[in-house]
């Protein structure tokens, strides 16, 4: 059994791990489900929903993997535009905003990954904050509307950064000259796992260790939920789990461990910058489409801001570029 | 069948730009006498209303519509009259040869539930206009109409008045408790008795309902 498996090729032994733990997760919220069976509980009905979602996201992830480098640009794309949409839905323009709307949904987006296809990382790595940062705002004028002016500019270009910007660093990677050879398609497919991997087991063994110990808030105005407890012992697990997965990476364990630690401790300050945004929009949740998360954006607020951070920490050091 | 088809497209044209997500907050979907009204911002609104309803009940849910624009070419007559079977009224008095709230009695009698927009047009700024009398007249020919608030979140932003390019924003329709006239209960009582049940839908921080507590002030 144990030969077979090291037999198989990463990716392979990769999903087959993925599919475990979700087996696992599955069993163990049947288990808690049953024993509460007749009682209302809502806490395991959203932690049964939420595995459910995870098994989606995970053969969605797994079938654009298996499409190479086309799906997977094609499904961050996706992500991006649902991600884009939630936050714009959220953050009110005004008429006047129509013509920076419509660049940021029908051109900026679009072309972002078009670029990132392309391969062209000198300008997909400064369309959104250099040229989108510019031209929104000069299209916001043309209404001729000043009212909140600055601040609706600066909701359009946050939503195009957070959503589109940091998003498409993820395939992004799938573009690395790692050891400085041509990109090579199926191992940067694992950093892309590696880093997805990383981050989201991050938020759930966060919350997995503040549900047990979790006592001492960190941040109690933006997100009561988080605890000292749950942020110590999730970022030290997830970067264990990073330490362990290095041998899908180019780095070292010592190095993979370095990796995790930093993306471990961005995405959770992503997600207290995403909890402060909608706190101050008045609502829980981005949006509907994942059942028992909430919005896309709510699932990859972590992702988002480890993303450009672990693409330009990789590129630098193991890809050979300056 | 060309027209049911027509009808699907149609709504899922609204549902691909719009997400078109329908709360059921103060009642529930129910066949019987009843008018479905909204605020007013863009032609995506009756489909919204429309599309947030069961299809078993659609065919008996007619928009109440201008006449003056809905009968301006084949295609716009084919869908208003054909496809959502709407109630056309006409706008301009001098051209009527019928009262509009006999025409709307008569839908209602005939077994139809109504959907219509207060505001008389769509609006384009924040705040939401005063009601025209319409929706009074009916309570006051049919009382047992029930008059039930749609709220419709966002959609002016999503397809606005005026442009060719709709944008992918999400829109919410909120559906209110009915509203029912009360014995002697007189226009202005009634008109904005139903305007804020509709308002109170609105997220706090909705421009209309900000745009309603600058005018209180």
């Amino acid at each position: 059994m144990m030969d077979w498996i090291i037999g198989l090729a990463p990716a392979l032994r990769l999903g087959l791990g993925i599919c475990a733990v979700l087996m696992f997760a599955t069993i163990v919220s049947e288990v808690l489900r049953w024993r509460v069976r007749g009682k209302q509980s809502p806490v395991i009905d959203n932690l049964v929903s939420r595995i459910r979602a995870w098994w989606v996201m995970a053969v969605a992830v797994g079938i654009a993997f298996a499409c190479g480098r086309e799906g997977v640009i094609v499904l961050f794309f996706l992500v991006s535009f649902f991600a884009l949409r939630e936050f714009m839905t959220l953050t009110p323009t005004r008429k006047g905003d129509y013509w920076a709307l419509v660049a940021s949904f029908y051109l900026i987006l679009p072309y972002q990954y078009w670029l990132l296809y392309s391969g062209w990382y000198g300008l997909y790595s400064i369309l959104i904050p250099v040229y989108a940062f510019l031209i929104l705002p000069i299209l916001s004028t043309v209404g001729g509307d000043t009212k909140g002016y600055l601040e609706r500019t600066a909701k359009i270009q946050w939503g195009l950064m957070i959503s589109v910007y940091c998003i498409s660093h993820v395939p992004a990677l799938l573009n690395l000259n790692i050891g400085g050879q041509a990109p090579d398609v199926a191992r940067n497919l694992l950093l892309i796992a590696f880093l997805v991997i990383v981050v989201q087991s991050s938020d759930v063994l966060q919350y997995v260790w503040g549900k047990l110990l979790g006592k001492r808030k960190v941040a109690p105005e933006l997100s009561p939920s988080k605890t000292w407890e749950g942020l110590i012992g999730g970022v030290a697990s997830a970067t264990l789990l990073g330490a362990a997965l290095w041998w899908i990476t180019p780095f070292s364990p010592l190095q993979a461990a370095g990796m995790a630690v930093v993306i471990n401790i961005m995405g959770f300050l992503g997600g207290l910058v995403m909890s402060a945004i909608k706190r101050d929009r008045g609502i829980k949740d981005w949006g509907h489409m994942i059942e028992g998360h909430g919005g896309m954006l709510d699932r990859l607020d972590s992702v988002c801001f480890a993303a450009p951070i672990f693409f330009h920490m990789t590129r630098y050091w193991f890809s050979g570029a300056v | 069948m060309i027209r049911n088809i027509a009808a699907k497209v149609i709504i899922s044209i609204i549902h691909v730009i719009t997400g078109a997500r329908a709360l059921w907050e103060g009642t529930q979907p129910a066949a019987g006498k009843r008018v479905y009204y909204g605020n007013h911002a863009s032609h995506g609104d009756f489909v919204m209303i429309w599309s947030a309803l069961p299809p078993k009940l659609r065919p008996h849910v007619r928009p109440v519509a201008g006449a003056d624009y809905w009968n301006k070419d084949a295609l716009r007559r084919y869908i208003i009259h054909k496809v959502f079977r709407g109630v056309l009224i006409e706008r301009d008095p001098a051209k009527r040869t019928e009262d509009a709230i006999t025409t709307l009695v008569r839908a209602i009698d005939e077994g139809s539930a109504l959907i219509l927009f207060p505001e008389g047009t769509r609006n384009t700024e924040d705040g939401l206009l005063p009601f025209k009398s319409g929706i009074y007249h009916i309570a006051q020919q049919r009382p047992d109409v029930e008059f039930v608030p749609v709220w419709l979140d966002n959609l002016k932003r999503a397809i606005p008045k005026g442009r060719v390019l709709p944008l992918p924003l999400l829109c919410t329709a909120r559906v209110g408790a009915p509203v029912v006239i009360k014995g002697g209960e007189g226009k202005d009582e009634f008109l904005s008795r139903a305007r804020t049940a509709l308002l109170d839908l609105a997220d706090e921080n909705d421009p209309a309902r900000l745009a309603e507590n600058g005018d209180a002030k």
